[in-house]
């Protein structure tokens, strides 16, 4: 028994300094932006707990950044992305999973394979594909956010999810709404999505997630400072204020408190370990 | 069953998400490969036709190579600790022990904090007077310029990518151990078998595929880094951490050369093409249901 408690200690030691090292670049960002002009932030040793304490850097930064125009562009694409996912993907999911029609192989394999095609490496066509339909936000800021989310509208992986989704329901379901006098549309919207919810929900989350941290689409797209998303805009704060990093690493934890506040709601949805896979890589 | 639906009924369905698979999908494909043909640098509205000439320029670049050497290095630097360490502690945390919960959400927190703000804020761990440079100095060493000096640069912007996946491969694996049924590590307590044979002879065997699996995804993913780059060398210095997405972004938009870029694109297409191909029909068979 004895070498079992030491075993579990060990255990303990461990994870407790990978759970650290997880947080600590983090925390040495919130250190830093609590640290007052009289505080030099590159002292030796360095301070983790600020002796000049002061909020000045987060009203500061919150004064000279428009992150509340941030979160409602983000709010904006990475609803519409989710909205659009949602809709689409279960739409296509339907017929994959329950009828039978002429080149629903090759659709299936069609689908099959855009996950093997990474969006880094078509991007530039993409790009002018998007340029071409005048999706950009010199057009209009509705043109802009179109164009933000359109190619991301929609993903293999969520129709797989819809399809896999819509063949665990039992037949009967169908059977029943027929005989009801229902059609084909009013089966799949008021019989079948509700029975889907589970799974519409696991994809909602993780399409938000992608969507709200996606980088190197928008920072292509966008030309006007008025349509940055969060990531956009943070990563121009290295720009405003080249080298003050108390107002750099207040606004990228100003930036990250909504994320922090969706993962907690939604923790057991990434941590259970039921939705392997679910975030891409 | 009978066909309640009508002749056209399916096609209506998938008809909006193959529209924009096709528009966004399937045209930019073979237009990737179709723009490596073309010259854009004299005129972007009117490309001129050159065959293979931008593949010969990126063959002829030093560069080219110098960016493939360095998603090599992001392979073997990234995917073996991405693929080990994270099981280790899936191990570890998959046992009756308190605070489980809090554990993986701490490990799990950079997967979902934005790459942009854990770039920065290894930035600020990396800077010239900056934390990690005071441990180094302590340690009455020189200080290093993790992200200033050539020799040192790829490496520092390899932690962040494997700091920051850790979590994520962490979950996969406890999803995996699962699966593991219960006898047979009772089997081994009767043997007396310790931690690491018990380990050994028991879950790697049984959770081989997750192994696999996970090897192709943060191969994958360690070809399509970006952001951490751009965030915090923009490929320097000397090109000592540029890779292939953030070559091809800079050829593209900064230096406009389209079609050198596309060529560049092309050779990331066929490469996670492959990865993707056998990860797919070798590791998620069942979940295409193939």
């Amino acid at each position: 028994m004895k070498r079992e408690t030491s075993f579990k200690i060990i255990t303990h030691i461990i994870l407790i300094t990978v759970s650290l090292l997880s947080i600590f670049p983090f925390i040495w960002l919130i250190s830093t932006s609590l640290k007052g002009g009289g505080e030099n932030i590159f002292a030796y040793p360095p301070q983790i707990i600020p002796t000049d304490f002061t909020l000045e850097n987060y009203t500061g930064v919150w004064k000279k950044v428009n992150f509340i125009g941030y979160f409602v562009n983000s709010m904006i694409v990475a609803g519409g992305t989710v909205l659009l996912n949602l809709i689409l993907s279960a739409m296509a999911g339907y017929p994959l999973a329950r009828m039978e029609f002429k080149g629903k192989k090759i659709t299936f394999f069609a689908i099959l394979a855009t996950i093997m095609i990474p969006f880094q490496a078509i991007m530039l066509p993409v790009y002018l594909i998007t340029l071409k339909l005048h999706l950009t936000d010199n057009v209009s800021n509705t043109a802009g956010f179109l164009g933000l989310i359109m190619p991301f509208a929609v993903s293999a992986f969520g129709i797989f999810l819809m399809r896999q989704a819509f063949l665990s329901i039992p037949k009967e379901m169908e059977e029943a709404a027929i005989v009801d006098g229902c059609n084909v549309w009013q089966i799949f919207w008021k019989v079948l999505l509700p029975m889907i919810k589970p799974s519409l929900a696991v994809l909602a989350i993780f399409t938000f997630i992608g969507s709200w941290g996606e980088f190197l689409w928008p920072s292509i797209v966008l030309t006007k400072e008025a349509m940055y998303t969060l990531p956009v805009g943070v990563n121009n704060l290295q720009g405003m204020f080249s080298s003050n990093w108390r107002f750099i690493a207040a606004g990228s934890i100003l930036s990250t408190i909504p994320i922090l506040i969706f993962f907690l709601a939604m923790q057991r949805y990434f941590i259970s370990g039921e939705n392997e896979g679910a975030v891409k890589g | 069953m009978f066909k309640y639906y009508g002749k056209y009924a399916p096609y209506l369905f998938l008809f909006p998400a193959i529209a924009i698979l096709t528009v966004f999908f399937f045209i930019p494909f073979f237009q990737t490969f179709f723009l490596s043909f073309f010259d854009y640098t004299n005129n972007i509205y009117n490309a001129n036709y050159i065959g293979i000439e931008n593949y010969a320029k990126l063959f002829h670049n030093p560069i080219f190579y110098k960016v493939m050497w360095n998603t090599f290095l992001y392979l073997i630097g990234a995917v073996p600790i991405l693929v080990i360490f994270p099981l280790f502690l899936a191990v570890l945390i998959n046992q009756k022990i308190r605070g489980v919960t809090l554990y993986k959400i701490l490990i799990y927190l950079p997967v979902i904090v934005s790459i942009v703000v854990a770039a920065i804020a290894f930035k600020w761990l990396y800077a010239d007077q900056g934390i990690l440079n005071y441990a180094v100095t302590a340690l009455g060493l020189s200080p290093i310029g993790w992200l200033t000096d050539p020799k040192y640069s790829i490496w520092s912007v390899i932690i962040v990518t494997i700091w920051k996946g850790i979590g994520y491969y962490m979950i996969i694996y406890l999803a995996a151990l699962m699966s593991v049924p219960n006898e047979l590590y009772e089997a081994c307590d009767i043997d007396g078998a310790n931690f690491f044979k018990k380990h050994l002879t028991v879950t790697i065997p049984h959770i081989m595929p997750t192994i696999a699996l996970v090897s192709t995804i943060s191969a994958i993913s360690a070809m399509k880094v970006f952001a951490e780059i751009y965030v915090m060398t923009k490929g320097g210095p000397l090109n000592s951490s540029k890779t292939i997405v953030y070559y091809i972004y800079e050829r593209a938009f900064e230096n406009l050369d389209l079609g050198f870029a596309s060529a560049m694109a092309v050779v990331l297409l066929v490469i996670v093409m492959i990865f993707s191909f056998v990860n797919i029909f070798c590791f998620e068979r069942k979940k295409y249901d193939l």
